[in-house]
């Protein structure tokens, strides 16, 4: 492995990282909002990917990675919004937030 | 690699790991409010501080409280009976680990080509409002318009529903 | 000597740190700073609780603590010793670690704020091109730790306390927000130090305050709204008011905690109040050209405690409003009358100089305040008491 000591590489991996943690929290658990809290993570880790290209990369000055990753902040944000008022709004329709509880569209 | 890096990664690896791994969902949630903030950290170390300030403004001040307010008004602090993993948590790991081992893969062995230290930006607030209303004026409306229909719509999802019939 | 006087702080600062080797020497004269700031605002606070007691006190026709010393003046010594020297009672059921980390997340918090506020000429901790966006940012995130001190007392009424009071600082953010760009709008720049510096100037003697305009007095009146309910104080006190909520969400914390808490919540004041005097009273500045001569941080310190002394009259004076109530001025008077006033700033940079832009952005202001105000109040049918119970 032949890895050069970029720090460039280093907020790549961190990156990774999270977003495997991210996806493997909305794959593995029960609760509706914590598969949320899987999906937050990763568009989070998409976010430091965007950033740190747009440091170390060539004409920073031209803003893009930072125009990319705040309208992705903005989009994150109302995605999460209409996602929670749909968990809740189920809540009240079948009273739980167990996911393998509500695998069958009729109820 | 500065030691702060590895601090403030350390941090948001931490954070992450606890966010999907606690019993306690409101645990959860404040473990993602840490992982936040060592991201919003990150995103300052790489001079980007608009982003920072914008990522703890909206995911900590708004984000995390909507989690929060979900769990609290779905019951979620109680302890839940059975298990907290789903039926089949093995596919879920095997997959996360296959992409991670993937992504890093593609990370350590790519030839990159990128500029190492390269001078650190010069970006002023002036220069995001001059593209944001110059270059990105587009999609800055088409975000606006996003928003505005993400508000009415969670609104309406999430409203009581009077009751139609007597 | 006029600039000794002014520069005294830095002065003392750079004479301190130059007794040190010079690698050392930036992150020493942060850390002399960041420690200068650490015991002023607390003495401020002791001040302040002080002058709290006092003012309301002799508001409400009685004399204020008056035994511990002449006048009661060593009262908040009392105060410290009581709430250090009492028992620290953490309920059983309560979940420990989140009830420890609140009131420490709060007060960390609430003094990050104060790194970019310009005290006085060259006395900015950091001094940030996005300063203002970094104080609002840092103030959303008050609203999570008393979150924290609701849900972790497992207690009903810490729960309602705290989700009430989160409703509330999250509705009052957003005006205070907007009330803040029109200022952002006409400087032209985030940076708090710049703005100070926009204000900085004088005709005629009048300085350049944005308060003395038609679109920085609305604003001001609107932040300060704003700010009032994003403190929690009276007349939005409803999550801690004592006849409502027991203590609202701090009510499981005794002693230190609580005192730590009560610390948060005046050094959070003090804060806002910092900011306030900084985008619309003109910082650092002096309010007539002739009186340049006394130090700049003067007239800061003393902006700070004129905003504090008007809190506590607010507080005696107007009664408590109700938890709809409040959400209602928020979203329905507070929040429109802030996007009017962004118009209306807008206008005034487009219109030349001159008193016709006087007149129109009065004129404007004025009648949108007086139609909604109206407006507002047609609605309310006072009606016979009717009663509606939680389903």
């Amino acid at each position: 492995m032949n890895a050069p000591i970029n720090p460039l590489t280093g907020y790549l991996l961190v990156a990774a990282l999270l977003f495997a943690i991210g996806l493997a929290g909305a794959l593995t658990r029960r609760n509706a909002i914590l598969v949320l809290i899987g999906i937050e993570l990763m568009l989070n880790a998409a976010n430091l990917n965007l950033i740190a290209f747009w440091r170390y990369g060539p004409h920073p000055e031209l803003l893009t990675g930072m125009m990319f990753a705040i309208f992705s902040i903005a989009v994150a944000a109302a995605e999460a919004a209409v996602g929670l008022g749909l968990v809740i709004q189920i809540h009240r329709h079948a009273h739980t937030t167990d996911l393998d509880a509500m695998s069958r569209m009729k109820g | 690699m500065s030691i702060v890096f590895y601090v403030i990664a350390g941090l948001s690896v931490a954070g992450a790991l606890a966010a999907v791994l606690l019993k306690n969902t409101v645990h959860c949630a404040l473990a993602l409010t840490l992982a936040f903030a060592g991201l919003a950290l990150l995103f300052l170390e790489l001079d980007a501080q608009f982003a920072g300030f914008a990522q703890i403004l909206v995911y900590i001040g708004a984000v995390a409280i909507l989690v929060v307010f979900a769990i609290l008004l779905t019951r979620g602090s109680e302890t839940p009976q059975d298990t907290v993993l789903s039926r089949n948590p093995l596919v879920g790991l095997v997959t996360a680990a296959a992409i991670f081992a993937v992504l890093g893969w593609a990370v350590l062995h790519s030839s990159l080509s990128l500029p190492q230290e390269s001078a650190k930006p010069q970006v002023t607030v002036m220069d995001i409002g001059n593209a944001l209303m110059g270059r990105y004026v587009l999609p800055l409306e088409i975000v606006a318009l996003l928003l505005t229909a993400a508000l009415i719509g969670a609104v309406i999802v999430a409203m009581h529903e009077k009751e139609a019939a007597k | 000597m006029i600039e000794k006087a002014d520069q005294i702080f830095v002065l003392l600062s750079h004479w301190l740190v130059s007794f040190l080797p010079s690698a050392l020497q930036p992150a020493a004269a942060v850390l002399l700073s960041v420690v200068a700031i650490i015991v002023t605002f607390p003495a401020l606070f002791a001040i302040s609780v002080l002058l709290e007691r006092k003012g309301l006190g002799r508001m409400q026709n009685r004399y204020g603590p008056n035994r511990v010393g002449p006048y009661g003046i060593f009262q908040p010594v009392a105060d410290g010793v009581k709430a250090l020297i009492k028992e620290d009672i953490v309920p059983f059921r309560a979940d420990a670690v989140v009830h420890f980390l609140a009131p420490v997340f709060l007060v960390v918090v609430v003094f990050m704020g104060y790194a970019v506020l310009p005290m006085g000429r060259n006395m900015t901790l950091v001094n940030m091109d996005a300063g203002l966006l970094f104080f609002f940012a840092i103030g959303a995130s008050t609203e999570l730790s008393v979150f924290m001190a609701g849900w972790s007392s497992r207690n009903k009424y810490s729960l309602l306390g705290a989700m009430r009071a989160v409703a509330q600082m999250i509705s009052y953010e957003v005006p205070l927000l907007m009330s803040s760009v029109a200022v952002v709008m006409i400087t032209g720049s985030l940076s708090l130090g710049k703005i100070v510096d926009a204000q900085n100037q004088y005709t005629y003697g009048f300085p350049h305050w944005y308060v003395f305009t038609p679109w920085g007095f609305a604003g001001f009146v609107l932040f300060a709204i704003a700010a009032t309910a994003e403190t929690n104080r009276s007349p939005f006190d409803l999550p801690e008011g004592e006849s409502e909520l027991v203590a609202g969400y701090f009510t499981e914390y005794s002693g230190f905690k609580f005192a730590l808490f009560f610390l948060g919540e005046y050094v959070g004041m003090m804060g806002i109040s910092g900011l306030a005097a900084t985008l619309f009273l003109g910082g650092w500045s002096a309010p007539f050209s002739w009186l340049g001569w006394v130090p700049s941080w003067f007239w800061f310190f003393a902006k700070v405690m004129l905003a504090m002394c008007i809190f506590i009259w607010v507080r005696g004076t107007l009664p408590r409003l109700r938890q709809d109530q409040l959400m209602n001025f928020a979203w329905k008077f507070v929040l429109p009358l802030t996007l009017l006033n962004l118009i209306v700033a807008g206008l005034w940079r487009f219109m030349g100089e001159g008193w016709l832009r006087w007149l129109v952005c009065s004129a404007i202001l004025l009648l949108a305040y007086t139609l909604m105000g109206r407006g507002g109040m047609r609605g309310d049918h006072i009606g016979p008491r009717s009663y509606r119970y939680a389903e």
